[in-house]
């Protein structure tokens, strides 16, 4: 195998944990609040609303987190991007 | 105004904007026609991806869909979501930089072979007939039932329109009738919720009445139907009935099925620039998840308003009294269109409305739908010829009735349902429009000038790209006026082939610098074989066994694609840590697809 460039193999690295990090809190809010703990969730009721916290994870909460995690990639991407002079302008 | 006049007046209206767009945005050179010249900024990419995405199932029967499902329900909406997740992070940034076309383009570049290439062009090109079988039927019903066309003559209209700016502009047309057909779509999906919200909940938005109270009964709305399915004998609405592993599978395979599916990524190769694609599908979920939080709510709205509405409520108008009420006449209009029915089982004249079916299917009829006799009964019910089941129900509800009829259910003006129809052809229309641009480049650039013809001129490409657009809008047209029957069930098959195939390979190709060819291929076919042998197995040779108890370990047909996805993984990484390693060209490749700036201006250069 080639030798890798180490300037990229740093970008390549931070933006594998970006993705390591935004990927858990996907999973989280989907799979896990959503579907595996979403009977014990149940049990909790969103202050002064009639959620119960796991259903509203299934059918509100994940699809708001999901649309937040985008855009937190986007800025943490171009930030990366700028550091490590790969920035298109 | 009568509702067919505004109909007719609105949907004309919106059609003579996409003709407009059409003719302004025409396409002058294949780059125009596969990707819109990648000029597209990224909000109106965004918006164009939502209407793309967003077909006539979502606009149509998607809440309904909640409504009878309940917490079931939220495998479409996380599936259907979660998988933007997964295209910004991980598939639409690098495949703008790769900056080709199409997405048996990177395949078959990326594993360095044209048999990959085949095999992408043939996934793509099934997996959009099989979905714009349905859009193009969507098309018609629309017409049928608002504007009381034949359903034939719905999907002639709706074809030539599609025709228009699919052929003309390409990508480029498309793009910006789509960004017009969200603004309509979401516009005349809103308008209702927040009026049938505002009816029910008192809240004027949807999002915050789901979890409010019951308007003026001091009670939360998602208990009031959790207490009124117990009474009725459904299962409660917030808890759901299927398995957890299968719930976890179905949403795996809609969100990784979601990701892989040509026509939503090759609306990210539009955009001027890496950065741009990121953002754009920001944009995209954004616009999307206005209308996706929109649905459970109202399915939620609706649910409540129509099991207080008809239970126990007389067919026929009565004198009035303690308790008695009589079925309002928005029930009599859909009656007459199929939608509602009821069988009088104990001759009561007063609607039951309990779980279970209300009667059987014909012979002949894949699944339990009415079929009328044309005479009425004793109270003025139409009467039908299926056999009535032993159970209490006496109620058939098609689930796509919660968004059509929401207009009248919530008294709202006679605009509103013309709106509400145009709404509906705009989604199904931009998404019929993104699919045959896909089999159209499938067919011009990943056959034609990548496989079979490299000698094609730019000229003669254009022209192919148009004659397959035109071929691809007539098979549409005739599998909408012939539908094959199982339209339905091979939608599973979209998603669970898109999740086999193209999705394990693209993150692959792009994350892991060692896959080679030999695994790649490998595990692409051994993936798409299992899934659908599995689909194959449960949905047409043996339909009868179809139930949890034979499943693999509990997972349906919806969920298998996940399994295939993984066992697509597996396979593919054994296989390449036996075989050698791709040359230095393609180990170049993934290396420059991962930094947003061009390092080498060669690898832009098209073919």
């Amino acid at each position: 195998m080639r030798e890798a460039r180490p300037r990229h193999e740093a970008y390549w690295r931070a933006n594998i944990r970006i993705l390591a990090v935004l990927l858990s809190i996907w999973f989280t809010v989907s799979y896990v609040c959503g579907i595996l703990l979403v009977e014990p969730l149940n049990q909790v009721r969103i202050p002064l609303t009639g959620f119960k916290l796991g259903f509203w994870f299934a059918q509100q909460g994940s699809i708001y987190t999901f649309v937040v995690l985008i855009f937190v990639y986007v800025r943490l991407m171009n930030r990366l991007d700028d550091e490590h002079g790969v920035s298109e302008d | 105004m009568s509702i067919q006049g505004w109909t007719f007046l609105i949907v004309g209206l919106s059609f003579a904007l996409y003709i407009g767009i059409a003719l302004r945005a025409r396409a002058a050179s294949t780059k125009e026609f596969y990707v819109a010249g990648t000029g597209v900024p990224p909000i109106a990419n965004g918006m164009a991806t939502a209407a793309d995405w967003m077909s006539a199932a979502s606009f149509i029967s998607m809440a309904g869909l909640i409504s009878f499902l309940g917490y079931d329900g939220s495998v479409y909406l996380m599936g259907w979501t979660g998988g933007y997740v997964l295209l910004a992070l991980l598939l639409a940034p690098y495949l703008r930089k790769f900056g080709k076309f199409t997405v048996p383009d990177f395949i078959g570049d990326r594993y360095y072979s044209s048999g990959a290439r085949v095999v992408a062009v043939f996934c793509a090109i099934f997996i959009s007939f099989t979905y714009v079988a349905g859009q193009m039927r969507g098309v018609g019903i629309v017409f049928s039932r608002f504007l009381e066309v034949p359903i034939g003559t719905g999907v002639l209209v709706g074809m030539a329109i599609v025709f228009f700016y699919a052929v003309l502009g390409g990508m480029k047309g498309i793009t910006y009738t789509q960004v017009a057909q969200y603004c309509v779509l979401i516009f005349a999906y809103m308008v209702p919720a927040i009026f049938i919200s505002l009816m029910i909940s008192g809240h004027a938005i949807p999002q915050l009445g789901l979890g409010g109270e019951v308007a003026g009964a001091g009670v939360a709305l998602l208990d009031r139907l959790d207490g009124l399915h117990e009474q009725l004998g459904f299962s409660p609405y917030t808890g759901g009935s299927r398995a957890t592993i299968d719930v976890f599978f179905i949403t795996a395979a809609l969100m990784v099925g979601t990701a892989g599916l040509p026509h939503v990524i090759v609306r990210f190769y539009t955009v001027p620039r890496v950065r741009d694609a990121r953002s754009s599908v920001g944009w995209a979920l954004l616009f999307i998840a206005l209308l996706y939080t929109t649905a459970p709510a109202v399915a939620a709205f609706a649910r409540v308003n129509l099991i207080e509405t008809v239970e126990g409520a007389h067919y026929e108008e009565t004198a009035g009294g303690e308790n008695e009420r009589s079925l309002p006449a928005w029930f009599r209009t859909w009656e007459d269109t199929g939608l509602l029915a009821w069988v009088d089982k104990d001759g009561d004249g007063r609607v039951a409305y309990r779980s279970g079916a209300v009667f059987a299917a014909r012979e002949g009829q894949r699944k339990v739908a009415p079929v009328f006799t044309g005479e009425r009964g004793a109270h003025g019910e139409r009467l039908l010829a299926n056999e009535p089941t032993a159970n209490r129900n006496e109620l058939y509800v098609d689930r796509d009735i919660m968004v059509l009829a929401n207009p009248e259910i919530a008294r709202l003006p006679n605009w509103i349902v013309g709106l509400v129809a145009a709404g509906g052809l705009a989604a199904a229309l931009s998404t019929a429009a993104g699919l045959l641009l896909v089999v159209s480049s499938a067919v011009s650039h990943d056959l034609l000038k990548r496989s079979l013809l490299p000698s094609i001129t730019e000229a003669g490409e254009l022209k192919a790209a148009r004659i397959s657009a035109a071929l691809a809008v007539c098979v549409a047209g005739y599998l909408g006026v012939h539908p094959p029957g199982f339209v339905a069930e091979v939608v599973a098959f979209a998603f669970g082939l898109a999740a086999a195939s193209f999705f394990p390979a693209i993150i692959m190709g792009i994350f892991w610098r060692r896959m080679n060819r030999e695994g790649a291929v490998s595990g692409m076919l051994v993936g798409i074989g299992f899934t659908a042998a599995y689909i194959i197995h449960f949905k047409f040779v043996r339909p009868e066994d179809n139930t949890p108890e034979n499943w693999w370990l509990g997972i349906s047909p919806e969920g298998i694609g996940t399994v295939g996805m993984l066992i697509n993984f597996a396979v593919a990484a054994v296989v390449s840590r036996f075989t050698p390693p791709p040359p230095e060209q393609v180990q170049e490749l993934v290396e420059h697809i991962r930094i947003p700036k061009a390092a080498r201006t060669s690898a832009r250069d098209d073919g």
